[in-house]
């Protein structure tokens, strides 16, 4: 099920890249972040299937990974709503010129 | 062990159940993916993830995968989404007042790039690593079945790769000081 696993994780990846790309919240852009994230994990137990355990634990890795970035981001996400009483992406603009 | 019995017969008998629910889990977690992309209010968005999530976990268990997806529902199902859904709590948006979408023309560079990738990835999936690598048919699940799900992980991740593992714990009192630091009320607000 190698390439069958490979298809569906590039597609998982490309909609939270779509996500990424078009949403304006930007909670909802972090958790496309995540799922992306999954999607990558998807494609290591894939291969560990074939080539050894040793891809299980970087998926092991990436997830710590994934819950220390989710922990930072959404404090961010909270200090930056309360400075500016919004989280839409498009009203983040102090560095745009 | 269910599927540590189909796993090990050879390629091309796999029995059509075990390919039936892997296409039903692989199709709901792309259906689930596309409705938390378009879905407006961000609780039903966070809901469908998880939805995704669980169907990924069941996707790495008929992969021979089982302790990872256990920790995908603990971890990522259970814990990661749960904040998620008490940020959007916190701050009140689960209404999903404010603008959503961009507009046509990112929705366009969007596509645009994510067919890209799609393309580059499908490219990339005709590679092949060279044939000494590759572990015989129904290698891993026979490990499973031998020594239980847990080893196999546990192993090479106290011996090789030990650094890693203890550079992580760092990683995670760093972050854990980071949020502690920027989801603090500063004093001189209100001091002001």
């Amino acid at each position: 099920m190698l390439g069958e696993a490979l298809f569906f994780s590039a597609v998982l990846f490309v909609i939270g890249l779509f996500g990424v790309l078009i949403r304006r919240n930007a909670i909802i852009v972090f958790m496309c972040v995540e799922l992306m994230l999954n999607a990558v994990n998807l494609t290591f137990v894939a291969f560990a299937q074939q080539y050894g355990a040793g891809g299980q634990v970087f998926v092991f890795f990436v997830m710590t990974v994934a819950a220390a970035e989710a922990a930072v981001g959404l404090a961010i996400i909270i200090a930056l709503f309360r400075h500016r009483q919004t989280v839409d992406l498009q009203n983040i603009n102090l560095l745009k010129g | 062990m269910q599927t540590a019995q189909t796993l090990s017969m050879p390629h091309g008998t796999l029995p059509l159940l075990y390919t039936f629910h892997f296409y039903l889990f692989a199709l709901l977690a792309v259906v689930s993916a596309l409705l938390f992309v378009t879905r407006k209010s961000p609780v039903a968005a966070a809901l469908w993830l998880v939805n995704t999530m669980f169907c990924l976990a069941a996707l790495y268990v008929m992969l021979d995968a089982q302790f990872i997806g256990a920790i995908q529902v603990l971890v990522y199902a259970g814990a990661i989404m749960v904040v998620f859904l008490f940020v959007i709590m916190l701050l009140n948006l689960g209404h999903g007042g404010i603008g959503d979408t961009r507009g046509l023309g990112w929705k366009l560079a969007a596509g645009a790039v994510g067919l890209g990738i799609l393309a580059e990835i499908f490219a990339l999936t005709k590679a092949r690593a060279p044939t000494i690598l590759t572990l015989p048919e129904g290698f891993t699940a026979r490990e499973v079945a031998q020594t239980g799900a847990i080893a196999p992980i546990a192993a090479p991740l106290f011996n090789e790769y030990l650094l890693a593992f203890e550079v992580t714990s760092i990683l995670l009192l760093a972050a854990v000081v980071g949020a502690v630091v920027l989801g603090k009320q500063r004093g001189d607000e209100h001091a002001r």
